[in-house]
């Protein structure tokens, strides 16, 4: 393998039902500094069935060219028929970097592909650079957390192309859309060996979607096992509808049942990155912080004062969060009626 | 039905400290555990054991003290107990320690490979996918639920962001297996006796269907260039006030930010 053949950067542009999801548009952003860095292409890779008047979106959020597979194979996600036609794709134009959204479909996705064509994939990242290496030359360094939050690592792909990474939703930050913009859509199409597809969709069983997703909130205001119970996240509900905002949890209180999995923020729940993170009641464990630390302004509120939530809070305040919040919520009020 | 279960050793990672001083992780005295969703994976074997009939073989890779964790799943109900130690497996990364994990599982028999969906030191989630597609096994990942059905068929419920897929596989293949799904039972006093009967083999490279050049870390595409601890943004400002300053402070700031 001659590493010199392989070249732009290419992105796994995840859809579901024909929409696509806010991670490869965060990837396209990221694959365009890189590309940039490089001195290369972006290029997307976007499947389904029924999908190709998709492809010009990608292209003002980013993409120089959007490969289109429209197969009715591709319908539903299912990882042997993905993995043949990505896999083709891949060995068919030898791009030097493949981006996955860090999501049930790539990382169940990409794995596959990187023992397929028998090369590097770094889990989950969270920061993706080009920096040079000893001899000078552009080398693409891949940062995670290991160990549970605890640790970070920085993974390189020395020898083997391309090199592969999942990335970790909300982590990345789109480019502004740019209405317009120019590109080339190509069409692809893989030869599928159906011998292989031994595994059916019998049916899909859809989450009751009434929750709005936590992770597109600008305002979120969390709580902890120090909210007790469902009438103390009423309290935080006020607040979070006078900001405009919404309400988040920590685990303890999704696994109690007071709140519902898809609020939760966390290392098993969703990464958030809001203009404002209020923590009431929430002691800060690490898997909690892995969700919420990248916000742009943290605000705690915990009786504790030893609580480790403080050491990522920008303002901390060390009180009882049922007389606080409530007081809070009418001072607002009061503030926005003028 | 022959099913084999992939356990790994952890160590504890939820009481897992960094070392203030050194930034390096603190290991001593941190207990070594199965992995949690391996735990659930050999669950989930041990249940379609009890209803069918089966025989449960957990396979490890790793050094001579897994053996401990070994003996904990033959206390569970298992059946066998492999572990591959060798130098010669060391420093593997995920597609390294896939292939060694797929040598092992060629030279045995099988219907279904069970893993975890991660393990919690790695972090990963990618052996289980790379040892399907080493073994061209069909893969179901993310599983929640799995019954056999008349037909022989496996029907298994994948968890997503957005719901459940059901899912049907016919024939053999691979499942990673989330912990939560299946609560494990403990080891019984008798199975704890039993396995103290039984031998955990352990396996060296030569034993297994593997090129050697693809082990360990000249077999491992990746490298870890550094690792570190994680940076901690400076704290800010801890007030211990009354209610009505904290609610002043917090107005304040929030009019700074333009929030409000
Ligand atoms: C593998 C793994 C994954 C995990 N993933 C996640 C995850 O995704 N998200 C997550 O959140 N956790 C996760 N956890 C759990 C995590 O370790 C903690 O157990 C959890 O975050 C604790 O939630 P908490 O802060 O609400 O509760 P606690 O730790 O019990 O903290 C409650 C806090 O409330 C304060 N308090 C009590 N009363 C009041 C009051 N009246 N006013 C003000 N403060 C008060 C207390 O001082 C305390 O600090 C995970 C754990 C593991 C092992
Ligand atoms: C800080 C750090 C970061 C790393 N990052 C990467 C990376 O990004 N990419 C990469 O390729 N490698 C990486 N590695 C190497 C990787 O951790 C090892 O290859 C490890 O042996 C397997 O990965 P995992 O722990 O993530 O397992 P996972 O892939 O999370 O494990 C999934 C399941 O596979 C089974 N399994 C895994 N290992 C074994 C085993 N030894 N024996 C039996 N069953 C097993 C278990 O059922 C487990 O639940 C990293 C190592 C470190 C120290």
């Amino acid at each position: 393998m001659d590493k010199k053949d392989y070249k732009n950067v290419f992105v796994f542009a995840e859809q579901r039902e024909g929409v696509i999801q806010s991670v490869a548009l965060e990837l396209l952003g990221k694959a365009r500094d890189l590309a940039d860095a490089l001195g290369e292409k972006v290029v997307a890779m976007l499947l389904g069935e029924g999908i190709k008047d998709q492809a010009q979106m990608l292209i003002e959020f980013g993409a120089d060219e959007v490969i289109v597979v429209d197969a009715p194979e591709l319908k539903d996600f299912l990882s042997e028929q993905y993995s043949q036609a990505v896999g083709q794709i891949i060995i068919d134009r030898k791009p030097s970097i493949v981006l996955y959204g860090a999501t049930t479909i790539g990382r169940d996705l990409a794995p596959r592909i990187a023992s397929r064509l028998k090369t590097g994939l770094t889990a989950d990242c969270t920061k993706l650079d080009i920096e040079p290496d000893k001899d000078g030359e552009p080398e693409f360094r891949m940062t995670r957390p290991a160990f549970g939050g605890n640790l970070m690592a920085t993974i390189i792909c020395p020898n083997n192309r391309p090199q592969m990474s999942t990335v970790r939703p909300g982590v990345m930050q789109k480019i502004q859309r740019q209405p317009g913009r120019e590109g080339i859509v190509t069409e692809f199409a893989p030869k599928f060996d159906a011998s292989k597809f031994k595994v059916k969709l019998v049916k899909t069983i859809k989450a009751d979607k009434q929750v709005a997703d936590i992770a597109e909130a600008k305002i979120l205001v969390s709580g902890g096992r120090g909210v007790h119970d469902k009438e103390g996240f009423d309290k935080l509900q006020a607040l979070a509808d006078v900001l405009g905002g919404q309400v988040a949890s920590s685990r303890a209180m999704v696994d109690n049942g007071v709140m519902p999995h898809e609020v939760q923020v966390g290392q098993t729940g969703k990464t958030v990155r809001p203009n404002l993170y209020m923590a009431c009641g929430i002691s800060g464990a690490i898997q909690h912080l892995a969700g919420m630390e990248e916000s742009d302004y943290i605000i705690a509120i915990n009786k504790d004062k030893f609580a480790p939530i403080f050491s990522v809070a920008d303002l901390g305040i060390v009180g009882d969060l049922h007389k606080i919040v409530p007081m809070l919520t009418e001072r607002i009020k009061k503030e926005l009626e003028g | 039905m022959n099913i084999i279960v992939c356990v790994k050793q952890v160590p504890d990672t939820t009481v897992v400290k960094i070392d203030p001083v050194k930034g390096t992780l603190i290991r001593e005295g941190v207990p070594s555990i199965m992995n949690p969703d391996d735990k659930g994976g050999l669950e989930l074997a041990l249940r379609l054991k009890d209803q069918f009939g089966a025989h449960v073989t957990v396979i490890s890779m790793g050094p001579p003290q897994a053996d401990v964790m070994l003996r904990e799943a033959l206390a569970m109900g298992a059946d066998r107990a492999i572990l591959l130690s060798d130098r010669k497996f060391a420093g593997a990364d995920t597609l390294a320690t896939s292939y060694a994990l797929s040598g092992l599982c060629r030279v045995l028999d099988y219907d279904l490979i069970i893993a975890g969906r991660q393990a919690i030191d790695g972090d990963t989630a990618q052996v289980g996918p790379e040892l399907a597609e080493h073994l061209d096994l069909p893969q179901i990942t993310y599983v929640a639920d799995a019954k056999l059905l008349e037909n022989g068929n496996l029907q298994v419920d994948k968890e997503n962001e957005d719901g459940v897929q059901v899912l049907e596989v016919e024939g053999k293949c691979l499942l990673t297996v989330l912990a939560s799904a299946f609560d494990a039972r403990y080891m019984s006093v008798s199975g704890i006796m039993e396995a103290y009967d039984k031998e955990v083999e352990v396996w060296s490279a030569d034993k297994i269907d593997v090129e050697e050049g693809k082990l360990g870390l000249a077999g491992s595409p990746t490298k870890v260039f550094k690792s570190f601890p994680k940076a901690m943004k400076a704290p800010g400002e801890v007030h211990e006030v009354t209610p009505e300053e904290a609610v002043e402070l917090i107005v304040n700031q929030l009019k700074v930010k333009h929030i409000i």
